[in-house]
């Protein structure tokens, strides 16, 4: 355990406070971070151990290509100026926002129609009846598996990207969100009952939050693959984007700087996303379903 | 010449009574093959306007499924409940269960979770009696706090407060401070006693905590194990607030033990013979 967590249990022990039944408040009202020293301290290791592992994983790179003498495969400094020279031609803004764009309208769009979907299938046993082997036939095929597909309906334009990601992620978000809707204790769907609310009251103010947190969490980690099937879809069915520029700087002219510096936008853009999603589970509207997981 | 035991109408004495439940029986369907397993046998209870009853019971012997009967969410096999004069066919927000497991949403803070049933007031009332229920429960301070934030007994006031901001005309209580430890439970005692003063409404409580049931009720209807039927319903002829010393207090639980076949003169182990039930209890 943390110093800072031991800082926050000592404040709740100075305040033994039982107004009969009322203990103290709990964990985050108290001030957090008053002795600075040990959060500190905190931080720092949070930096500077995985800074040593990637350096030190640089360096092993740098020595592997130099000891095998490679003529195409790039050293962590060509990467670098490969960066360089992708943001001066303006490339490198262009390809992210453009697959950037393709992934949100895909995956936008797969939510707008996954999680009511869900919503009504995790709440009507006729309608997941119905419709669940249909979908659990869907799910399994893999998106590069409707490339073909997708060139033959929206030919080489954004819309098969969009198309693409809209598939690989509508599927996954409805069964989630049906899984979701299902798990909500009976108690708070009693309690509703009991206060009368209406059938409109009762989805928005009582299954929809009370399983939005499940459902956060399948958005997030269905982000991520988002993002893996952005980058097939691009090698394939477009010509810009990350995965595009990848394939494009191997055909012409075998340029595995370029290649190398596009797999490393991928990675940390993916990265960001999922720390941009992990945010979204911090919100206290969903926060009290994850315990203390992301405290 | 013998007379027929006289059994009066409830019309006839105080008006209307805020709960009867009249003849109920409930049966468990079996999964398979046709044997039921009966758990409530002839069960009449009436409670007047304002009064607090307690019911008690050994555990697992229907006192919960009488209270989902009697709040609508279960139907009897057979017999009715009136509420007001009313039949019960489902739940209704002019009565409101406070659940044993907790059913306060944890999405929401307190100021909104007691504001809940509150849709059809005007926003300043609505923050009016917001205020007012939560000054009552004692949690003023913590509006805008979320239930990860709180303990038990804080979790169980915000239920009660939601309860009373809805203005039911019945509290039903399963077994609400089970779960609280022996002083928070003390206290929440004493509390719900201070705002069903203040209050005055119909509350149906139930719990497995004999001394529970003699603190707070005005009358404790005494079930017995499975398939329960009542053993004896008495009035605690006890003045508030309660003297836990007082003669009186200790002859009302010996006379709830004796109605369950128990005894705490002559031990434990002594009268556990032919009453106690699988779960153990006697």
């Amino acid at each position: 355990m943390t110093p800072a967590v031991s800082g926050e249990q000592a404040a709740l022990k100075n305040d033994p406070g039982e107004r009969g039944g009322v203990s103290p408040p709990v964990v985050s009202i108290v001030h957090r971070g008053a002795d600075a020293a040990p959060l500190a301290g905190i931080t720092a290791r949070a930096i500077v151990l995985p800074s040593l592992v990637a350096v030190m994983f640089l360096l092993f790179w740098d020595g592997a290509v130099r000891l095998s003498g490679s003529q195409l495969f790039p050293k962590p400094l060509d990467v670098l100026w490969g960066l360089v020279e992708l943001a001066k031609k303006g490339l490198l803004v262009k390809y992210v926002v453009a697959s950037l764009f393709r992934v949100t309208w895909g995956f936008t769009l797969a939510v707008i129609v996954g999680i009511p979907f869900g919503l009504l299938m995790g709440s009507n046993k006729l309608v997941q009846e119905a419709f669940n082997p249909l979908i659990q036939g869907f799910r399994p095929i893999s998106p590069i598996a409707w490339i073909p597909v997708s060139i033959l309906w929206f030919g080489v334009s954004d819309a098969a990207p969009v198309f693409l990601i809209f598939l690989a992620r509508v599927f996954p978000i409805t069964v989630s969100t049906a899984a979701a809707v299902k798990s909500v204790q009976s108690v708070y769907l009693r309690a509703a009952d009991n206060f009368g609310l209406t059938k409109f009251q009762l989805f928005s103010q009582v299954i929809f939050p009370a399983s939005l947190p499940q459902i956060i969490t399948g958005l997030r980690i269905g982000l991520g693959i988002a993002w893996l099937v952005v980058v097939a879809a691009e090698m394939i069915a477009v010509n810009s984007g990350l995965g595009y520029l990848i394939i494009d700087a191997r055909n012409a002219g075998k340029r595995y700087d370029l290649v190398v510096a596009g797999m490393v936008l991928i990675g940390v853009i993916g990265w960001l996303l999922d720390l941009l999603m992990r945010q979204v589970e911090r919100f206290q509207t969903v926060k009290w379903a994850y315990g203390t997981l992301h405290d | 010449m013998i007379e027929p035991p006289t059994q009066s109408l409830p019309t006839e004495r105080t008006g209307t009574p805020a709960v009867l439940v009249r003849d109920v029986w409930m049966d468990f369907p079996h999964k398979q093959g046709s044997q039921a397993t009966p758990v409530l046998e002839q069960i009449n209870v009436e409670i007047p306007r304002g009064e607090f009853v307690c019911v008690v019971g050994p555990s697992g012997c229907g006192k919960t499924t009488l209270l989902n009967i009697i709040a609508g969410f279960l139907k009897a096999s057979r017999g009715e409940v009136l509420v007001e004069g009313e039949s019960v066919h489902g739940p209704d927000p002019r009565r409101i269960v406070i659940f044993q497991e907790g059913s306060v949403f944890p999405w929401l803070t307190v100021s909104a979770n007691v504001g809940f049933g509150l849709n059809h007031v005007s926003a300043a009332e609505r923050e009016r009696v917001i205020q007012h229920y939560i000054d009552m429960v004692g949690l003023t301070g913590f509006e805008s706090a979320y239930l990860r934030q709180l303990s038990g007994g804080m979790r169980q006031r915000v239920e009660i407060a939601r309860a009373l901001a809805a203005n039911p005309e019945v509290l039903y209580m399963d077994e609400p401070f089970g779960a609280l430890d022996y002083f928070t439970r003390f206290k929440m005692r004493a509390d719900l006693v201070r705002i069903w003063q203040q209050e005055k409404k119909t509350i149906l409580f139930v719990t497995h905590d004999i001394d529970e049931a003699i603190q707070l009720a005005d009358r404790v209807v005494v079930l017995s194990s499975r398939p329960s039927t009542i053993r004896l319903i008495m009035s605690v002829p006890l003045p508030r607030p309660r003297d836990l010393n007082s003669p009186i207090y200790l002859e009302t639980r010996d006379r709830i033990l004796n109605a369950l076949g128990m005894s705490l003169r002559n031990g434990i182990n002594a009268s556990c013979g032919s009453h106690s039930d699988a779960s153990g209890n006697c």
